[in-house]
């Protein structure tokens, strides 16, 4: 054999052989242990890297549910797009009982419409919302309503929500909202709420946000709440979902039975809700149309 | 002779300077005046008074807070304090201000009310100072940096010039150009006080070439006085700016985040300069500016010594007119850096320049169309920054980069976003990304 080749094979040999064996020798020294169950949970996972539970993408989920579940509890621990049917199968895995939670859904709490907060100042820089809210108060004048330039609608990334050309609100759609929260951290107002979709759909919401006094808010806007009372009034004397603060009710949604009760005695019409209220039977009946803003399309 | 001006960049919008010929008068106060408690640069000012509080003009309202950037705010009417509430400012949102019910017009017994000149300055600089504070004085060119801290930042570098801004390189605005044609005298003490109190002997005045009665004017006052210069300068924005005003005066160049101390110099406004004169010649607190109003479509316009809180519509109203059919902005400040405001009911405030109103033709932007690379904005930044690029990088959140490029030294003149053939929003990305790198900067920290 020319002796070339010989001398090329055996120089090269001996190079792979010994870059064989340091291979070897600092894959066994710098082994990182994987725990296995990584693996196993991300399968479980829906997949979305959507953000939602608070980590980095699923994988960052799964490691967390891990740390969790040596610690003996993933409670704490939750994934808006899977649900608690992926939590279950999740818990049915690591062999930990897991609570049944309640599906959830974005809620916009805004109903100032084109019609009923009519624009009395021109904006015609760029359509972020973000730059629109650091220069004023928005076209309406309402400083803390929708200022419907779509931040909420850039970042979501199920195609869940979308911008009505007529009313200038976003609309959330139930079908395809998992509830990951982007945005309601993209909303430079903080307008989007994180609530129970409620049995069968029903929820009830004040749709408003101004923290202005009464007078003030509706020179802008026809449906603000004016901090009135007449809903806390309203509701069941066992329940007492309302609270009044910051010129502004609130219904906890915990507590809410979704009666609907106080949704004619609004005076504005501030309260929302994604079904027909009852009509009261004692008083007479005036024309007085809630606003109801159908989530569902 | 060639004029002077700064070398890199700069637009030339056009000037329109309509109510320069036209005196200074003084506005009178309506019933009930509301005074913003943060008129400033820096921390607001925290309320001394209360609801029922009497008060005379120059009364202290309003003490310097805690922080080091901070003013005081002094009443600029007599009468009862109605309440301290939130109120629409020029800043399109609600602030904290003083509510004042007006009742006639009394002034506190320390002001000196004469007309007559104090030519002799009595205090040492220390107490010059300590008076430039206490009178809540800002710089009034627009920033309202609080004038006293100009001085006291030193740390032993030592100053040796004094540059007086009386650029006034916004279009329309023609208040500083009124000040330096009717108070001349008090202007040229001014100048002498704060030669004083920086322990400096070089005072230089910077007047763009389109006031050459106001140059003329300053030029015979100033060769009575040693070491003061009037230097006339090539119309050209933003030479206003203290950076560029340095460079197109003493061409000193003031590297990136540095002061003008760090290259010795000191610089006020003129405006700023006669706030000084009545503040440590008269004891007079900064209680009222001149503030111009103007528009192509008014019939008349004005120049008029305004007290700090008078609602803007009261300016309109002197002039005897209404907002003129079609006009379709309202611009507080000058038409490069002002805001836009939302009602006329806003106050006045330390750092209002002017009010302009904008009829359809001129307040609309053009639809903004893609980048075509012409690489305009470039060559008009005065500050050598690229504005398409930090657009692109702000709009896409990038601010890393955003601050590896140096977005921080924007002084968001508007130049770029003037001369955009593509009508591109440059500056509001711009800014919107200026606002997340300085957060970035002081979590960092």
């Amino acid at each position: 054999m020319d002796p070339v080749i010989l001398r090329s094979a055996l120089t090269l040999g001996a190079v792979a052989l010994s870059a064989a064996v340091i291979l070897f020798l600092v894959a066994k020294r710098f082994k990182v242990y994987e725990d296995p169950r990584i693996e196993r949970i991300l399968e479980l996972l829906p997949g979305a890297n959507c953000g939602g539970c608070g980590y980095p993408g699923c994988r960052g989920f799964a490691e967390a549910l891990v740390k969790a579940a040596d610690e003996g509890d993933i409670s704490a621990l939750k994934c808006p797009p899977g649900g608690s049917d992926t939590m279950a199968a999740v818990g049915k895995y690591l062999g930990i009982e897991v609570a049944e939670s309640l599906p959830t859904i974005a809620v916009v709490c805004c109903g100032g419409t084109l019609e009923k907060a009519p624009p009395k100042l021109g904006y015609d820089g760029p359509a972020k919302c973000t730059i629109s809210h650091a220069l004023f108060n928005g076209e309406n004048g309402c400083a803390y309503g929708c200022l419907g330039l779509g931040d909420c609608v850039a970042v979501c990334t199920f195609d869940a929500i979308y911008m009505d050309e007529q009313t200038h609100l976003p609309v959330v759609l139930e079908e395809k909202c998992v509830a990951c929260g982007a945005c309601v951290k993209a909303c430079p107002r903080h307008i989007i709420e994180i609530r129970p979709k409620g049995k069968k759909g029903r929820r009830v919401w004040i749709n408003c946000m101004n923290k202005e006094k009464g007078a003030v808010a509706r020179k802008n806007c026809k449906v603000a709440c004016i901090g009135c009372g007449k809903c806390v009034k309203e509701c069941p004397e066992k329940i007492q979902a309302i609270t009044l603060g910051n010129n502004l009710a609130y219904i906890d949604p915990d507590k809410c039975i979704a009666c609907g009760k106080c949704i004619p005695v609004c005076p504005t019409g501030s309260i929302a809700a994604t079904f027909t209220p009852p009509q009261p039977k004692p008083k007479p009946q005036k024309e007085h149309k809630p606003e109801t803003q159908e989530v569902s399309q | 002779m060639k004029l002077r001006t700064f070398n890199q960049g700069g637009v030339h919008p056009p000037e329109n300077k309509i109510s320069a010929d036209i005196p200074i008068k003084i506005l009178g106060v309506p019933q009930q005046i509301c005074i913003p408690i943060h008129q400033h640069l820096g921390a607001p000012a925290v309320p001394v008074v209360e609801k029922g509080d009497k008060v005379k003009v120059g009364t202290l309202i309003a003490k310097k807070g805690t922080a080091f950037i901070s003013a005081n705010i002094h009443s600029s009417v007599s009468g009862t304090v109605a309440k301290i509430d939130d109120v629409l400012d020029a800043t399109g949102y609600k602030n904290k201000a003083v509510v004042i019910n007006v009742e006639g017009d009394e002034w506190e017994d320390t002001i000196d009310r004469s007309d007559h000149l104090v030519p002799e300055i009595k205090l040492e600089p220390e107490e010059i100072l300590k008076k430039i504070e206490e009178m809540g004085v800002v710089g009034l060119g627009g920033a309202t940096f609080p004038a006293h801290i100009k001085y006291m930042v030193s740390n032993g570098r030592k100053s040796d010039t004094l540059v007086v801004n009386g650029a006034e390189c916004e279009p329309f605005l023609t208040s500083d150009h009124r000040l330096m044609l009717e108070r001349t005298d008090e202007i040229m003490i001014g100048i002498q006080i704060m030669m004083k109190s920086g322990q400096v002997d070089r005072a230089v005045i910077g007047i763009e070439s389109n006031k050459p009665d106001a140059i003329e004017n300053l030029r015979i006052k100033a060769q009575q006085f040693p070491g003061i210069e009037v230097i006339p300068l090539k119309v050209k924005y933003p030479q206003g700016a203290e950076k560029q005003l340095i460079k197109a005066l003493l061409n000193r160049e003031i590297p990136s985040g540095k002061l003008p101390l760090d290259v010795g110099v000191i610089i006020n406004n003129v405006g700023t300069v006669l706030a000084i004169y009545e503040a440590v010649q008269k004891n007079k607190p900064l209680i009222e500016r001149v503030v111009t109003i103007t528009g192509k479509k008014l019939k008349t316009k004005g120049n008029f010594l305004v007290r700090i809180g008078v609602p803007a519509a009261m300016l309109l109203e002197a002039l005897g007119e209404e907002i003129p059919e079609g006009t379709s902005k309202i611009i507080s400040g000058g038409p490069m850096m002002g805001k836009a405001l939302n009602s006329l009911d806003i106050p006045i405030t330390k750092g209002t320049s002017g009010i302009i109103l904008m009829d359809e033709s001129e307040a609309w932007r053009r639809e903004p169309v893609n980048c075509i690379r012409c690489a305009k904005c470039i060559s008009v930044c005065p500050m050598g920054l690229e504005p398409y690029l930090l657009e692109k990088l702000a709009e896409r959140e990038m601010f890393d980069r955003c601050e590896a490029n140096a977005i921080t030294d924007c002084m968001e003149c508007g130049s770029c976003s003037y001369i955009c053939p593509a009508a591109r929003p440059l500056l509001d990305y711009i800014r919107y990304g200026k606002v997340n790198v300085m957060r970035i900067m002081r979590e960092r920290r």
